[in-house]
């Protein structure tokens, strides 16, 4: 080898190579507004896990002397309390948990049915995926919404159920971008060498086609959780959705606005999570679609 | 174009079909009926009212009762609201639902084109970030939220405009219910146009009509504004279903007599032709807008038009 060589060889053995993952990493956290939405996230997670710790009073316990009473720092019912004397600080923080967990949980049911459904679709291909996307087509004209009161009025008012309703409907979005872009990747290099080593069908479309298609997925599924959350809202509020003594923010702001008038912290403090969360979640799934997408100048 | 028009008409129905039989299925295999909430019924009395409403026969009987009745218009009567049929209850809610959600786009469409058009012209400046900002909020705060708030301000606090009801379609029951439905609208609406019109802007067609030497304005409302349509008009279907979603929170907040209240009402109390009556008005809706979606887009972009032409007559 040439000295040149040599050094050549030397220069780049000290460099290390980045990532497409690592870059789109570096990108999103330049992004300001994203990583204000990942530290309110943060936050909010955090608050609905430590509120109970700190706060004296339990979520159904009432405290019949101090009914609707405004925030304050007396007896330490910081969020005030409810009609039935309820401390609104643990509740918030409860209605907290059960939406986030709603949001998170559907979204994952949501994303592996439709990544699935949707690779396997476009792998396929011919009257297979003609079909598969067909059912698509029919299902998608289905009024979203009225197909999960449907489906929650048939199956009761569980909360999982709830889950498994929004997330029987969402995963159409997620099995359509999956399929399209499973389309594209059928006719790349890699998955012909994949076959033509004989790797069987299965083993290509979850090792290569899946991991490869997931970008678009990733951001259709951080602005899916905010969707969610508001969809359980959305019923709860209607009284379809979570039932006492459980309690989610939809409910607790169908409960504020009832007391709108008298006691409009009710429906404020709750109003003000939920907001902040959708907030979060949308700045997220912007800088990761800038980040995944670096052509997207606009 | 009619050959077009005609084969997605004819898909239009199957489709139809398809979701009339799943909810009609779905809602039957569900526990519990329309009379578990008037406890203690005779035995007697629950079978007589249950043949009344043919809820003794087998279901694929009951079915084909429902297909036949509704070919010829016929929706059913609804169990919870005892003196009404369906489609009476329809014709109660349809008119102020149309009218909410209609009006709602079209101030959404008017306000949001323009506000994405002027973002775009200022493209990252303060005015083009400020757009930007507002419509992040209308997008992220819904109406769940706005609603009762908009309330709390204009209603409670401030008296000067109605906290709910129709008020027989007074102008002042309706500003709430109006801003609520469409703000979240306006504010997709805005980002779409926005992006739209700062992708056509970059076309070699504009620069040619610069080129020309026409004034600004000719270049944006005559050869820039008609491209930078056609991705907001296939927003338009599922806007559609948006504000009728919407409209459903809506008007159970502000209490207006919809159609979106007897859905809700219908889920409850298990009153399956409500329900069914609901749903497919909803569903043809939808439909139909999706079919205009595509006509519009044909109307707006050549490309388009020719490439459906020769579909249609391959």
């Amino acid at each position: 080898m040439t000295p040149e060589g040599q050094a050549l060889v030397e220069a780049a053995a000290g460099l290390r190579g980045e990532s497409l993952w690592r870059a789109a990493l570096g990108r999103f956290s330049a992004n300001r507004a994203a990583m204000a939405g990942v530290l309110l996230l943060v936050a909010i997670t955090a608050f609905a896990f430590v509120a109970p710790l700190l706060s004296p009073h339990d979520m159904e316990a009432n405290d019949w002397e101090r009914i609707q009473i405004a925030p304050t720092t007396e007896q330490s019912h910081w969020f005030g309390t409810d009609a039935n004397g309820r401390d609104l600080f643990v509740r918030v923080a409860a209605g907290a948990r059960v939406s986030l967990a709603i949001g998170l949980i559907t979204t994952l049911v949501s994303v592996v049915i439709g990544v699935l459904y949707g690779a396997i679709a476009g792998y396929a291909g011919g009257r297979t995926d003609q079909v598969m996307m067909r059912i698509v087509d029919v299902l998608y004209a289905l009024p979203l919404f009225f197909a999960i009161i449907i489906l929650v009025t048939v199956f009761g008012r569980n909360i999982f159920l709830v889950f498994l309703a929004i997330g029987a409907v969402e995963w159409l979005t997620i099995a359509r971008i999956v399929r399209g872009q499973t389309l594209a990747a059928k006719q790349t290099e890699y998955v012909e060498a994949a076959r033509s080593l004989g790797a069987p069908a299965s083993r290509v479309v979850l090792r290569h086609i899946v991991p490869n298609v997931v970008g678009p997925v990733i951001v259709f599924s951080t602005l899916l959780v905010p969707t969610v959350i508001l969809v359980e809202s959305f019923l709860s509020f209607l009284g379809l959705g979570v039932q006492e003594p459980q309690t989610s923010w939809g409910l607790l702001i169908s409960q504020g606005t009832a007391s709108l008038d008298s006691a409009p912290w009710l429906l404020v403090i709750p109003a003000a999570f939920l907001a902040a969360t959708m907030f979060a979640f949308n700045f997220i799934g912007d800088g990761l679609r800038d980040a995944l997408d670096p052509r997207d100048e606009s | 174009m009619l050959r077009f028009l005609a084969t997605r008409a004819a898909v239009l129905l199957p489709t139809l079909l398809v979701i009339i039989t799943l909810s009609f299925f779905l809602m039957r295999v569900a526990p519990g009926g329309p009379f578990d909430a008037d406890a203690q019924l005779e035995p007697e009395i629950l079978e007589n009212l249950r043949a009344a409403y043919d809820l003794d026969r087998p279901l694929v009987e009951q079915y084909g009762i429902y297909l036949s009745r509704l070919a010829r218009g016929d929706l059913g009567p609804s169990i919870s609201n005892k003196d009404y049929t369906v489609s009476e209850l329809i014709a109660i809610g349809l008119p102020v639902s149309l009218e909410l959600g209609l009006t709602a786009l079209l101030i959404a469409t008017l306000l949001g084109l323009p506000l994405g058009i002027v973002a775009a012209a200022h493209q990252n400046r303060w005015l083009d970030h400020t757009i930007g900002t507002l419509a992040m909020a209308g997008i992220a705060v819904p109406s769940l939220i706005t609603a009762p708030l908009l309330t709390l301000v204009f209603g409670v606090m401030l008296k000067v405009l109605p906290v709910a009801g129709w008020g027989d379609g007074a102008w002042e029951n309706k500003i709430l219910p109006l801003t609520a439905l469409a703000l979240p609208q306006l504010a997709v609406i805005a980002r779409l146009s926005r992006g739209a019109f700062l992708d056509v802007r970059r076309q070699n067609f504009i620069r040619a009509a610069r080129a020309r030497g026409l004034p600004e304005w000719r270049v944006v409302l005559v050869h820039a504004l008609p491209p930078t349509l056609v991705p907001l008009v296939s927003y338009l279907a599922p806007a559609v279903a948006g504000v009728m979603t919407g409209s459903i929170v809506i008007e159970q907040i502000f209490g207006l007599p919809g159609v979106g209240r007897y859905f809700v009402q219908g889920a409850l109390s298990r009153d399956y032709p409500l329900v069914m009556g609901v749903v497919i008005v909803y569903a043809t809706a939808v439909l139909l807008m999706n079919l205009l979606a595509d006509l519009a887009y044909a109307a707006l972009d050549p490309r388009i038009r020719r490439g459906l032409l020769a579909g249609a007559t391959t």
